[in-house]
């Protein structure tokens, strides 16, 4: 064990070691604060996705912070519930066996581009008779717009964006065919002078300010009610964005570090150690043990990985752990095999260990404290380096559609970009997010292998 | 089994001195050769038909030249080679009799020390660590008690203050401190017999005498039977009460070490004597005279006596055809050569 001290103590000297560890204790980190923040069952849910989750969240929109790098700011979320304290003023009143309920929304914008959505989500509680609601909408520069009026079930959503309605009543106003979403917002200084000419929507302007919004219920039984939640959804969104299904990225990315790290670590450990063990064993035992394990590892090396995993992944299961097993199972048997051979034949025949059999120690003593503890040591780097290669066949698998059907993972939020052609919509952070953290990783375990194996390898030294 | 050892038990402690430690009866370590893995194609002769007794508290040197087979001889005695054939009993029991649990028994009683030291000793244990390992195979639980006897066993073979050298690393010793680490772990289970192979030729010249003075002073002490492996004659003479020569896998001389330094009666043993280096000043000009040609090939061994190509006291008709037997030329000299046949007779 003062083999391993020394060789940490020599770590320091290695820059690309200081910050490969650094690299790998920052994403072990992430790792357990995901698992401890976001339990497990709690993150599958969330990554599921069921509408009544992530309505609140606009959809493919970037992360906040990429308003630090534009001239014209993207409006964030703007979320009036009149169910929550505080935020909607509420008015009511008498009216026959009813109630008349006035609710008013106010809020600023500031934003240089217009909010992609506009929705109103409606919750009324009613005996029998649907309430019946009226909307108007009244821009900082005082002009009002009627939203119409219409009966509310519960769960009814009016897509203020998106109403013909209201783009009658705009074009009247503003003398220009306009959807409802821009025309809420826009700065009527930024409308063409030439009304005839169909709008160029890159160059009108919202019109910053304080927006109200009135909403006029009435009810008809004693007992209801309506509660309404204004949705003003933003062009920025979180630290990482959002996906096609409105989900907040931060949950897959977070997630995706303790899965890429316990397949990496896990099939990098049981595979290193496996291999070595079975390697140690065929030498030790030779005869039809050793051939036994050379000619099954010679058949396993012609196997076709990939066929065989995305075989697995169609007809058996597409779990995390099944992949990881499949990938563990034809992994053994590999090439490692063989130059753990070569190590241990060399091994076998010295003086140490003929010592050790002439003073009586068996079979397995031989094999696991004299032969592994022996070329372990060199072996080390190998496994640090051999991490992030299956973290990437995670990622690759999961690009290939064979990707955990529950689990949140990097590769899968790649996929997930792919399909819903991110790149050609201009979502680059879609992509780069995961890509980033992959390669991260990546870096991390290379700078530090590349280190251990300068140090277990004095000949990498350079004089 | 259980029957044997009460009757070993009953023993009296004077049969038991008669009889010898060590019997090795026509001991014969054969390695078969294979064509494409599985064809055989021979045999590699190793040791062929050996005979010898090693008697309680004796020291007994084997002598002969690289690839004689003195290594394979050693091997079979420690149990790492399944003779061809023959019989190696211990205290009266065949070693390979009674399965793993009378190996392992044997094996508690025999101490074993190597030609390299460092080779000899794991490079990832601790000093303490090594000395402990047969401790631990013999069933020895107790901590402290294991902890005692290493360092009872470091003070014996004078690598002192012990506790300046318990978590040393081997790389960390000198090659003479090695080696008497190595001379540590054979001793630490209180053995009968010590199989010691060329114990000092990897040693420097300075150190040789020294290392060789303690294996003398333990095997005086303990009253060890100790069967030491060379092919440098010159150092046989420091503990060794008798010498077998041996050639291409046969004994061909037994006799004590003053007889075989004064008196050696085979040819090869007369040539191999007279190899012994003397730093003389009249040597580096004069030439010797040695046999000339090479042992010969172990597979296809020459017919008769195996030396007969390259002695030059070659009986013809006799000597290439009959392989010699013993001849005893004096009390406790034996000697295979034809050239003795009428001085046994007589």
């Amino acid at each position: 064990m003062g083999f391993l001290k020394s060789f940490f103590r020599e770590l320091r000297y290695y820059p690309s070691a200081i910050v490969g560890t650094l690299i790998i204790l920052a994403l072990l980190s992430l790792a357990v604060y995901a698992v401890v923040a976001i339990p497990y069952h709690r993150a599958v849910f969330l990554w599921r996705g069921t509408s009544d989750v992530w309505y609140r969240n606009p959809k493919m929109v970037p992360p906040e912070w990429v308003n630090y790098f534009r001239s014209k700011k993207l409006p964030t979320t703007v979320d009036l519930d009149s169910r929550q304290q505080g935020l909607v003023q509420r008015n009511e009143k008498k009216l026959g066996k009813g109630k008349q309920i006035d609710l008013t929304y106010t809020f600023n914008y500031t934003a240089d581009e217009f909010p992609p959505e506009v929705v109103l989500y409606f919750y009324p509680t009613y005996a029998s008779k649907q309430p019946f609601v009226s909307g108007e909408w009244l821009t900082p520069d005082g002009r009002k717009i009627r939203l119409g009026n219409f009966s509310v079930t519960s769960g009814y959503s009016f897509h203020v964006g998106q109403d013909k309605d209201i783009a009658r009543r705009l074009r009247r106003m503003l003398g220009v065919d306009i959807p409802p979403g821009l025309g809420l917002f826009v700065d009527p200084a930024s409308l063409p002078k030439d009304t005839s000419q169909p709008v160029d929507q890159k160059a009108l302007r919202p019109l910053k300010g304080r927006y109200t919004v009135h909403i006029s219920a009435i009810t008809f039984g004693p007992q209801d009610d309506i509660q309404a939640e204004l949705l003003v959804y933003g062009g920025v969104h979180g630290i990482a964005g959002t996906d096609h299904l409105r989900r907040d990225l931060t949950v897959g990315l977070l997630w995706g570090a303790p899965v890429a790290m316990a397949f990496g670590l896990i099939s990098a450990l049981v595979i290193g150690l496996a291999t070595m063990i079975i390697a140690a064993v065929g030498v030790w035992y030779g005869g039809v043990v050793d051939d036994l394990i050379q000619r099954i590892t010679e058949i396993n090396m012609v196997l076709p990985f990939l066929p065989i995993l995305i075989m697995v992944g169609i007809f058996v299961s597409r779990s995390l752990w099944m992949i990881m097993l499949v990938t563990i199972a034809l992994s053994i048997f590999g090439a490692g095999i063989k130059s753990y051979r070569a190590m241990f034949l060399q091994l076998r025949e010295s003086p140490y260990i003929e010592a050790a059999q002439a003073y009586g120690a068996g079979d397995g003593r031989i094999i696991f404290l004299y032969l592994i503890p022996r070329i372990l040591p060199m072996l080390i780097p190998g496994f640090i380096s051999a991490i992030p290669s299956f973290v990437f066949l995670e990622a690759s698998l999961a690009v290939l559609g064979i990707g955990d059907p529950v689990l949140p993972t990097w590769g899968k939020i790649i996929q997930d970009a792919q399909a819903n052609a991110a790149l050609y919509k201009g979502l680059y952070y879609w992509i780069l997010e995961p890509s980033v953290l992959l390669m991260v990783t990546g870096l991390g375990f290379a700078l530090l292998g590349f280190a251990l194996d300068r140090i277990f390898n004095p000949r990498l030294r350079q004089e | 089994m259980s029957e044997q050892q009460v009757q070993e038990a009953a023993f009296s402690p004077a049969e038991a001195q008669d009889q010898p430690l060590l019997s090795v009866r026509h001991l014969k370590i054969w390695y078969e050769l294979k064509r494409f893995g599985f064809l055989h194609a021979g045999y590699v002769k190793a040791v062929d038909d050996v005979t010898f007794d090693l008697p309680r508290g004796e020291a007994i040197a084997v002598v002969g030249e690289s690839g004689c087979g003195k290594s394979s001889l050693m091997k079979a005695i420690l149990g790492l080679v399944h003779p061809h054939d023959g019989q190696i009993l211990f205290e009266g029991k065949d070693i390979w009799e009674g399965g793993n649990a009378a190996m392992r028994e044997y094996r508690m009683k025999v101490g074993y020390v190597q030609q390299d030291p460092y080779g000899a000793l794991p490079p990832f244990m601790t000093i303490r660590r090594i000395l402990e390992e047969p401790l631990i195979l013999a069933g020895i639980k107790d901590k402290e008690e294991r902890m005692e006897r290493v360092i009872r066993s470091l003070e014996e073979v004078k690598v002192t203050p012990p506790s300046d050298f318990l978590n040393k690393y081997p790389h960390m010793l000198s090659g003479g401190q090695q080696q008497r680490v190595v001379i540590a772990r054979a001793l630490i289970r209180n053995p009968k017999m010590l199989i010691a192979d060329e114990p000092v030729s990897m040693l420097d010249a300075s150190v040789r005498v020294e290392i060789l003075k303690l294996l003398d002073e333990v095997q005086q002490e303990r009253h060890l039977s100790v069967i030491y492996i060379t092919h440098d004659l010159s150092t046989v003479r420091y503990f060794s009460k008798r010498i077998f020569v041996m050639y291409a896998g046969k004994l061909i001389e037994k006799a004590s070490t003053y007889e075989i330094l004064h008196n050696p009666k085979h040819p090869y043993s007369w040539a191999l004597l007279n190899a012994i280096s003397d730093p003389l000043a009249e040597n580096a000009t004069k030439l010797r005279d040695i046999p000339p040609g090479e042992p010969p090939s172990l597979i296809t061994p020459p017919p008769g006596c195996r030396f007969h190509p390259r002695c030059q006291k070659a009986i013809q008709g006799l000597c290439e055809v009959e392989v010699p037997p013993h001849f005893s030329v004096a009390p406790n000299h034996d000697v295979a050569c034809w050239l003795y046949r009428e001085e046994a007779e007589a």
